[in-house]
């Protein structure tokens, strides 16, 4: 190779306007053994370039567990079955539906009654505490009337 | 894609990988725990590896990210990488011993450039990528690479004249 085009090529090297190619007959004259002597830097450079291409490698080995694949497609009628099944037991058994008091069987009626008893009894001591309350208003009102807060 | 399928895409480029993560993390454990990690990753989105044109510079760019990452989590907590665990492997070839010492000069002096050239002049000078797959990889545009580039390459030449030359002149 004749030294003119090498120093060429390397001017251009310089600029990082070589391509691969270049790059390669570049490589390839820094590698061998007559290097003209003011190309000296060159030649170190390559010569690193190739060495640490050549001499690391990664020789690990690792272990790959391949994904294991879910049917999803028998959860599915899983679900739809679950589904059927919750429908099916949320329909009472006897279907027919009570509009008014009359329809009841005495001993519905029975029940009814307790419930309705209960219930007065729960808003009967709820309306006491809420009246209760209300003295404490009473009471406030008057303590700010004496001592005039406000 | 199975296992087979999976090694002959990765096989071709888990050195360069873990080439350009040694030149950013300095230490040769880290970057096996850098590769091993990018390789996992890739394992796991293995089913969209076929949707990228080019698994490789992706996988580069990936690596790259990855180092930065790691690096900016290194300095947040104080740790500097120190270079002590660099080793250069014996092959016995005569030449490897001759040219040992200015192996280790260019390293050292890499290692004083900038991330960015280091990664450039990384893939450039010793993957030997071509310019449109360093930009890709490194999101930059052609001139910016080349201007990186060139100065990382005058910067190495520069103070290689000047090791050459302590005390002559």
């Amino acid at each position: 190779m004749e030294l003119a085009r090498i120093e060429k090529l390397v001017e251009k090297y310089d600029n990082a306007e070589t391509t691969i190619k270049e790059e390669e007959i570049l490589r390839d004259y820094f590698l061998s053994n007559n290097v003209a002597p003011h190309l000296e830097e060159y030649q170190m450079m390559f010569t690193y370039f190739q060495t640490s291409k050549d001499e690391t490698t990664y020789n690990k080995t690792l272990e790959f567990k391949p994904k294991r694949k879910r049917n999803y497609k028998w959860l599915s009628v899983a679900a739809s079955v679950v589904l059927l099944f919750s429908v099916y037991m949320g329909i009472p058994e006897g279907s027919t539906e009570i509009n008014s008091l009359s329809q009841l069987t005495p001993e519905q009626r029975f029940h009814y009654d307790q419930a309705e008893k209960a219930l007065k009894m729960l808003s009967g001591s709820l309306k006491k505490g809420n009246e209760a309350v209300g003295n404490l208003y009473a009471y406030e009102d008057s303590v700010n009337k004496i001592f005039k807060t406000k | 894609m199975n296992q087979s399928d999976f090694l002959k895409v990765v096989l071709p480029f888990k050195d360069k990988v873990f080439r350009l993560a040694k030149r950013l993390l300095v230490s040769t454990e880290e970057a096996e725990d850098a590769t091993q990690e990018l390789l996992f990753k890739l394992w796991r989105s293995k089913e969209k590896l076929s949707d990228y044109r080019n698994v490789e510079a992706f996988a580069m760019t990936m690596t790259k990210n990855y180092c930065y990452d790691r690096l900016k989590s290194k300095q947040a907590s104080n740790l500097t990488l120190v270079h002590s665990n660099y080793k250069e492997k014996d092959t016995g070839l005569d030449k490897q011993v001759e040219h040992r010492d200015t192996v280790n000069q260019v390293h050292k002096l890499i290692e004083k450039l900038p991330e960015q050239q280091k990664v450039i002049i990384q893939l450039r000078d010793i993957e030997q990528y071509d310019f449109d797959e360093i930009c890709k990889m490194v999101d930059m545009k052609p001139t910016a690479v080349r201007v990186a580039l060139s100065r990382a390459r005058k910067t190495i030449r520069q103070e290689l004249i000047k090791q050459h030359n302590y005390g002559v002149s």
